[in-house]
């Protein structure tokens, strides 16, 4: 009887063993609409690996870097597909936490990746995420308001030329502000417009040993430039706005022009929710007096941490969400307009998608400008576009961005936020022990 | 005269007592507007308060992409398995403290409340790898035990400052009738501390219940409450408001509910030996 009940309990823990053979990969995910769409979009891949069972975990931007780079860190586990920014993949690479993706299939067409974005996701050649959606940077204007004003915006704008059109397009008695830019403090904020600003007037962070550069007449012309345009032509309140303040100021008519993320294109021209969806031109990121258009450039990746168990399945879905057949999966379901864009050549040389999305050739046009291994005119020890890639920049960008806000906001004058920037950075970077 | 004074009065007070109410209340009830509203709708200027296109969408919306069943479950399970955890612990401590006080009972007490003083980040990565090690990453019970050590000081304190105010000669009496420790404590002690008790209860589940900073940094898929919920739902890129709006109405929805049921009982428990 004992045998009897053993052999059936051995019976049964075998079944289950099978069953449960099937895997489960866990995938952080940051709220976005290209990546809230690909979870709609799993049963296609769950369909074609019935082995594999899918878990998201859709968390806050900010949120969701806190908590992988816990988990990464610590070789947690929790994870197997991070979706992580190009900030983190060349930090994380080289400190070992992520796997090389060198097992996406031969359908996945590694060379058909935007060079620019190829780069900033490997480390010594080796892909180390598989880039989701990339952006870049550029300008957005209204073109009934510049005819209006009698000004023209070139393809490729001066900074003095937006600054012209600004102040001839406002008119702050009907609530019409020339110009909205990001000044809400943060590195990913205003930081990204102001680093991006700073390459576009020759400013560069540190020189060649890590010295701090605020100091310097490029970083004080680029910041007196943006409070002093703000001021007279930029919407009240404006050291509070980030990218979605922005956003919903555009679309409800307030502002002229707007230079942001090469994303919020999609959303300005979607007649459901913006109110001049038919009437938006642009243009390149605008230069300063050099020939650099600010080397913004951002993508979310799929990264593997290097703690998963379950590479191989990880692997798998890497390559199903990035690879063109996805590209296509989504243009079948719900249209060219929102595939995810940004990440290889063959979206951009798709008739189709030109069609469906008006802005593609200045998108790629940015995208193609942005060189993030030179990322200013002067030599630089750093890589990086609107950022600065190393692991202080999160804690620097953000002290700093405060400091700019300030200056804004008008608390502090633009030599006092320069001023504390300096002292700041330069504390910051000796204690990290970049100079000494 | 002097009793129309009174009535003016009166009204004066109730006035402002409502206008505080109000303002108070305010920020929960335009969460609840905005999660009816589009998202366009959400950030217009002027804003708009009650003349609008009222629309479910959201709702739908954050319907079909969350499991908002699997993450109330978690947050019940998670508030109130720590809170009765918490209170286990905490009776048998605080009676010690009331009943039979040391020297050092002071003492004690501040350097319970002293724990609560240190930033929650910075015990992070200890906690982060011993859950690790231990295999309670993504897990109720992690969290359960964990949210029942970060509330158990203002349990602890609750209860003793509830517990000072009953006379120990009760206690006394139970003891001289034979009544054992244990005895003592949960047949005379705990009934008198009812109202004590239970506003202890009701408000460290709702500090369990919002807590979200070990809530979101040591889950993931499984034992996400609705904490996770609600941050799944902010976006850097793209408008959002009103599905936020919508998730969250969702969110405080059961403990706004249990709180006002259950208001009566929480402010005795907090007035309990205010007035003496």
């Amino acid at each position: 009887m004992f045998k009897r009940t053993l052999l059936l309990g051995a019976v049964s823990v075998a079944a289950m063993v099978s069953f449960a053979h099937a895997e489960t990969l866990t995938i952080a995910t940051v709220n976005n609409g290209d990546m809230v769409r690909m979870q709609k979009l799993t049963d296609d891949f769950t369909k074609k690996n019935p082995d594999i069972k899918l878990e998201w975990v859709t968390l806050e931007e900010n949120v969701l870097r806190q908590r992988v780079t816990t988990d990464i860190a610590t070789k947690g586990g929790q994870y197997d597909v991070m979706t992580i920014g190009t900030y983190e993949v060349p930090i994380w690479a080289k400190q070992g936490w992520l796997l090389p993706l060198d097992g996406l299939g031969a359908d996945y067409d590694k060379a058909d990746l935007l060079p620019s974005i190829s780069d900033a996701v490997s480390v010594d050649g080796k892909l180390y995420a598989s880039p989701f959606y990339g952006e870049s940077a550029m300008v957005m204007y209204r073109k009934d308001l510049a005819e209006k004003a009698g000004v023209t915006i070139p393809e490729k704008p001066t900074w003095d030329q937006i600054a012209e059109a600004a102040k001839k397009m406002t008119d702050k008695s009907t609530e019409t502000y020339g110009i909205c830019l990001r000044g809400k403090a943060g590195w990913g904020e205003n930081m990204a417009l102001l680093t991006a600003t700073a390459n576009s007037f020759g400013a560069r962070w540190f020189d060649e040993k890590w010295a701090p550069q605020f100091d310097q007449p490029e970083w004080k012309k680029a910041l007196t430039f943006y409070v002093d345009l703000m001021k007279e032509a930029g919407p009240a309140g404006a050291s509070s706005n980030g990218f979605n303040e922005n956003l919903a100021l555009f679309q409800t008519g307030k502002c002229g022009i707007w230079i942001d993320a090469t994303v919020a294109a999609s959303f300005v021209t979607n007649p459901k929710e913006s109110k001049v969806a038919d009437k938006v031109g642009y243009a390149l990121f605008p230069t300063g007096g050099v020939e650099n258009h600010g080397n913004w450039l951002w993508a979310w990746n799929l990264g593997i941490p290097a703690g998963t168990q379950k590479a191989e399945a990880a692997q798998k879905f890497v390559s199903w969400a990035t690879d063109k057949a996805y590209t296509e999966l989504v243009a079948s379901k719900e249209g060219w307009a929102n595939v995810p864009p940004g990440t290889r050549t063959s979206l951009y040389a798709n008739p189709e998608y030109q069609k469906a999305a008006p802005f593609a050739k200045i998108t790629l046009d940015a995208m193609t400008a942005a060189n993030t291994s030179k990322p200013t005119i002067k030599p630089v020890p750093y890589t990086g576009g609107q950022f600065v890639a190393i692991p202080e920049f999160q804690g620097l960008g953000t002290a700093v961005g405060q400091q700019f806000s300030a200056a804004l906001a008008g608390s502090v004058t633009v030599d006092q936020a320069l001023q504390s920037a300096q002292a700041l950075t330069t504390r910051e970077m000796t204690k990290g022990g970049y100079i000494k | 005269m002097a009793r129309s004074v009174t009535t003016q009065r009166k009204l004066i007070f109730t006035i402002i007592g409502w206008s505080i109410g109000f303002l108070i209340f305010f920020p929960i009830l335009w969460t609840f507007l905005t999660s009816f509203k589009t998202e366009g709708t959400a950030v217009a200027t002027p804003p708009q308060f009650l003349f609008f296109d009222w629309t479910l969408e959201n709702y739908h919306e954050v319907q079909s992409r969350s499991d908002y069943g699997k993450h109330v479950m978690n947050s019940i399970v998670i508030s109130v398995g720590s809170t009765l955890l918490g209170l286990a612990l905490a009776i048998p401590a605080a009676w010690a403290m009331a009943f039979s006080p040391t020297k050092r009972t002071k003492d004690i007490l501040m350097w319970m409340l002293s724990t609560k003083m240190m930033p929650s980040v910075g015990v992070l990565v200890p906690l982060y790898l011993i859950f690790r090690d231990w295999g309670l990453l993504d897990s109720r019970l992690g969290l359960v035990a964990v949210l029942t050590m970060i509330n158990l000081p203002i349990i602890v304190w609750m209860l003793y400052t509830y517990f000072k105010e009953i006379p120990g000669e009760i206690l006394e009496a139970a003891r001289m009738d034979g009544a054992s420790l244990m005895k003592e404590i949960i047949y005379v002690l705990t009934p008198m501390a009812v109202p004590g008790i239970a506003s202890t209860m009701l408000l460290n589940i709702i500090l369990a219940w919002n807590e979200a900073f070990w809530t979101l940094n040591l889950t993931a898929a499984n034992a996400a409450p609705l904490t996770a919920f609600i941050a799944s739902y902010s976006s850097p890129e793209g408008l959002f408001w009103a599905k936020l709006s919508a998730a969250s109405t969702m969110a405080i929805a059961p403990i706004l509910i249990m709180g006002w049921f259950s208001q009566k009982q929480l402010v005795r428990g907090l007035t309990f030996g205010a007035v003496k």
